[in-house]
C-alpha cells in the first residue's frame, strides 16, 4: 500500500500547476462549511441559549389550550391550584429538572404619569426564576445585577419601553390590568431595573413580583399561567422533554381528560425555525462541498488517465495486476482528498482562531454588539473530512476502473 | 521441449463487418535461450505475433504454448499474472514511466507486480544496472538520459524478474544504427548472462541478421519455419 501511495504522490506532482489548482478548489470548499459550521453553529448556540436561558426556559407546562391562545394571554385559561399540586409533585419527583418557576402573564398599562402604553408583564418568584432562566439578571442593562430581579412594589421594564417613555431606575410608574373578571385595577410600582430585549417570545416583557401580579389581578387563589422548567441536560431534552410531557400530560381531571400541555422550547420561539434554516443551510453548503470535490477530482483523473494511456498500457503489460492499476489511481484522489482536507482543516482552525482574536461584532434585531464567537466540535470535523475523503475516492472511481479494464494493445499503441 | 510453440495459429479482427486475417496459420517453435527474430516488411503480423506470444492477445484459432502453457485460455487476470512471472518487455519507445528515476524503473516489477522484500529488490536492481551498464544513472529520470541508455534501462526492467522469455517489439526501431547494434549486443549478452530466450521483432534488414534464428513473416504467412544463421 505504502508503494502505492508513494507512486500516487509522484503522479500527483507530475503535473504540479494542476493539483495546486485541485488541492485549492477542495481547500476553498473545506475553509467554506467548516467556517460556515462554525459561525453559525456558534450563533445558534449563542441565540438559542439566550432564548432558553434567559426568557422560555428549556421547557413550558400550561393549561391545556394556553399556548393556541397566547397571544391574547388569557387569564381564564391559568392552572388552577388543583393542578398546580399534582403538577409540583410531579416536577419535584422528576430527576432530570433542575428547576422550575411559576409564572403569572398578563397585559396591562404602563403609565408613567403622563404617558400611557401597553406592556406584557410576567409575575415571577425571583428566586425561581433565576434558578430556572439564569441568563436573565445579566440582561440588565441598567439596575443591580447582582440583587434580586424584583422585590414587592418593584418592576422590570424593557429598555425600548423604558426609551419610549423616558422612564429611569427609581421612576415610580402605574400599571393598570384586567382581571378574568373584567375589573380593572392599578397599582404603582418602582423602576428597579432596565431590560436589554432579546428576539423572540417574551423578550420585551416586563417583570413583577408573583405576589404584586396577584394582587393586581386580585386573586383569590394560587393560579398561575405557565410554570417554566429547567432541565438539567439540555442536550437530552427530546428525550427528557418527552418524558416529561408523558408525566405531565397523565395528570387528568375529573373526566379523565388530560388537564395541562407541555411544549419544549422549539414549539414556542420562532427562532427554533430560523435554527432549521441554518441546519438546512448546513446541509445545502455540504452539498456544494461534496460537488466541487466530486467535479474537481473527477476532472483531475479522467485527465490523468487519458494522459497515461500509454504509461498504463506498458504497466499492464509487464504484468501489474488490473486490482493494481485501479489502486494506483484510487490513491491518487486520496492523497487529493487527504491533502487538501488537512490543509482546509488547518486553515479553518486558523481563521476560527483568528476571529475569536479579533472578537468581532454584530446586531441581530435588537440586540446590539453580540460577540462573534465561533467554535467548532472536532466531531464536525471529523464529519466532513471523512466526507471529503470519501467523495474523492468515489470521484477516482470511474477513471480508475477504466484505467484498470484498459486493453493493454490498444493502450501501448495510443498516440 | 521447446519454450514457445504454434500449431496452426491463427488472427482475425474484426474491422467493421469485414474479417481483417492478420495471422493466417502459422506453425513454430523457439527453444530455450534461444536468440530468435520475426522479420518482415511493416503490416505482416510481427507485432500480432509478439502479442500473442505475450499474452497481450488471444489468437483466433490454433494452440499457442509457452512454458507447456496453453496461453490461449487465460483469462485477464491469470495472463497479466503469466506475464509478471515468465515475460519481460522491451518496447520500441522504450516506455520508461517519466517519474520514476532509472532505479525505480527497473525496480518497478519487483516492487508492484512481484512484490519482493526490499533488500532483495534493492540487490537485484543493482545487479541488472550492473549488467547493462547503468549504475551510475540509477538516480536519473528518462527525461535525463539518451534514448540508447533508456532501451538499456527497459532491456534491464525486463530482465529483473527472472523471465524465461523477453520480448521485444521493434527494439531498435528509435535508436540510430550504432546504439541499435550495441543494444542487440547487450540483449545477445544478457540471454548468454541469465539464459533468457529473446524474440525479437524487426523490419530492418541490418539489425535481422544479429539473430541467431530468424523467421519471415510476408502477410500473416512464415516463409520460412527459423532460419538458423
Amino acid at each position: 500500500m505504502l508503494d502505492v501511495l508513494a507512486i500516487a504522490t509522484r503522479n500527483l506532482l507530475r503535473y504540479r500547476r494542476r493539483t495546486l489548482l485541485t488541492l485549492l478548489l477542495i481547500v476553498i470548499g473545506m475553509v467554506a462549511v467548516l467556517l460556515f459550521i462554525a459561525v453559525s453553529g456558534s450563533f445558534k448556540s449563542m441565540m438559542v441559549g439566550q432564548i432558553t436561558d434567559s426568557v422560555l426556559g428549556h421547557v413550558q407546562v400550561h393549561r391545556k389550550g394556553y399556548v393556541a391562545s397566547i397571544d391574547s394571554l388569557p387569564l381564564n385559561l391559568n392552572m388552577r391550584p388543583n393542578m398546580l399540586a399534582k403538577l409540583e409533585e410531579t416536577l419535584d419527583g422528576n430527576p432530570a429538572i433542575a428547576a422550575w418557576s411559576p409564572r403569572i402573564k398578563f397585559g396591562g398599562m404602563y403609565s408613567n404619569f403622563a404617558e400611557t402604553t401597553s406592556i406584557r408583564i410576567n409575575g415571577i418568584d425571583p428566586a425561581r426564576e433565576a434558578a430556572t432562566v439564569p441568563l436573565l439578571p445579566g440582561r440588565l442593562a441598567e439596575g443591580d445585577k447582582k440583587a434580586a430581579l424584583v422585590e414587592r412594589g418593584q418592576i422590570v421594564i424593557p429598555q425600548l419601553l423604558a426609551r419610549g417613555m423616558k422612564s429611569q431606575i427609581g421612576d415610580t410608574v402605574v400599571i393598570v390590568a384586567t382581571n378574568k373578571d373584567g375589573s380593572v385595577n392599578g397599582k404603582t410600582f418602582v423602576v428597579r431595573g432596565i431590560l436589554e430585549p432579546i428576539s423572540g417570545p417574551g423578550g420585551r416583557d416586563g417583570y413583577i413580583h408573583i405576589e404584586d401580579a396577584r394582587e393586581l389581578l386580585r386573586m383569590t387563589e394560587e393560579q398561575v399561567s405557565e410554570i417554566v422548567v429547567r432541565l438539567k441536560d439540555f442536550s437530552k431534552i427530546d428525550k427528557t422533554g418527552a418524558q416529561l410531557k408523558a408525566a405531565v400530560e397523565g395528570l387528568t381531571n375529573k373526566e379523565g381528560k388530560p388537564m395541562l400541555e407541555v411544549h419544549d422550547w422549539t414549539q414556542l420561539s420562532p427562532f427554533a425555525n430560523i435554527a432549521k434554516m441554518i441546519d438546512l443551510m448546513t446541509l445545502f453548503i455540504k452539498i456544494v462541498l461534496v460537488s466541487i470535490v466530486l467535479v474537481s477530482v473527477m476532472n483531475v483523473m479522467i485527465m490523468a488517465v487519458f494522459e497515461r494511456i500509454r504509461e498504463i498500457g506498458t504497466i499492464a503489460a509487464i504484468g501489474t495486476p488490473p486490482s493494481r492499476i485501479l489502486s494506483l489511481f484510487l490513491a491518487e484522489g486520496l492523497m487529493l482528498g487527504v491533502v487538501g482536507t488537512l490543509a482546509g482543516i488547518v486553515i479553518s482552525l486558523a481563521a476560527i482562531w483568528g476571529i475569536n482574536l479579533r472578537q468581532p461584532t454584530f446586531d441581530f434585531g435588537q440586540q446590539k454588539d453580540l460577540i462573534m464567537a465561533p467554535t467548532i466540535a472536532a466531531c464536525d470535523v471529523l464529519t466532513i473530512a471523512v466526507l471529503v475523503l470519501v467523495v474523492a475516492v468515489i470521484a477516482s472511481l470511474q477513471p480508475a476502473w477504466k484505467a484498470s479494464r484498459m486493453d493493454p494493445i490498444g493502450a501501448l499503441r495510443h498516440v | 521441449m521447446s519454450l514457445v510453440s504454434a500449431t496452426s495459429l491463427t488472427k482475425t479482427y474484426r474491422v467493421g463487418d469485414i474479417d481483417v486475417p492478420a495471422i493466417k496459420g502459422v506453425d513454430f517453435a523457439i527453444e530455450s535461450s534461444s536468440f530468435v527474430a520475426f522479420v518482415g516488411p511493416s503490416g505482416s503480423g510481427k507485432s500480432t505475433l509478439l502479442n500473442m506470444i505475450g499474452c497481450l492477445d488471444h489468437p483466433t484459432s490454433g494452440t499457442l504454448k509457452l512454458l507447456d502453457t496453453d496461453i490461449a485460455t487465460l483469462d485477464r487476470k491469470a495472463a497479466a499474472k503469466f506475464r509478471g512471472e515468465h515475460i519481460g518487455f522491451v518496447f520500441q519507445d522504450f516506455n520508461l514511466i517519466p517519474v520514476l528515476t532509472v532505479f525505480e524503473n527497473v525496480e518497478y516489477p519487483l516492487r508492484m507486480v512481484q512484490k519482493w522484500p526490499t533488500e532483495k529488490r534493492r540487490e537485484q536492481v543493482m545487479r541488472l544496472l550492473e549488467a547493462v551498464g547503468m549504475t551510475d544513472q540509477a538516480d536519473k529520470r528518462p527525461d535525463q538520459i539518451s534514448g540508447g541508455q533508456k532501451q538499456r534501462v527497459a532491456v534491464a526492467r525486463a530482465l529483473v524478474s527472472n523471465p524465461k522469455l523477453v520480448l521485444a517489439d521493434e527494439p531498435t526501431a528509435n535508436l540510430d544504427h550504432d546504439t541499435a547494434h550495441r543494444i542487440l549486443e547487450l540483449m545477445k549478452k544478457m540471454r548468454d548472462e541469465f539464459k533468457t530466450t529473446f524474440v525479437f521483432s524487426t523490419h530492418d534488414p541490418k539489425i535481422m541478421n544479429e539473430a541467431e534464428v530468424t523467421f519471415t513473416l510476408e502477410d500473416g504467412i512464415l516463409r520460412n519455419g527459423g532460419h538458423h544463421a
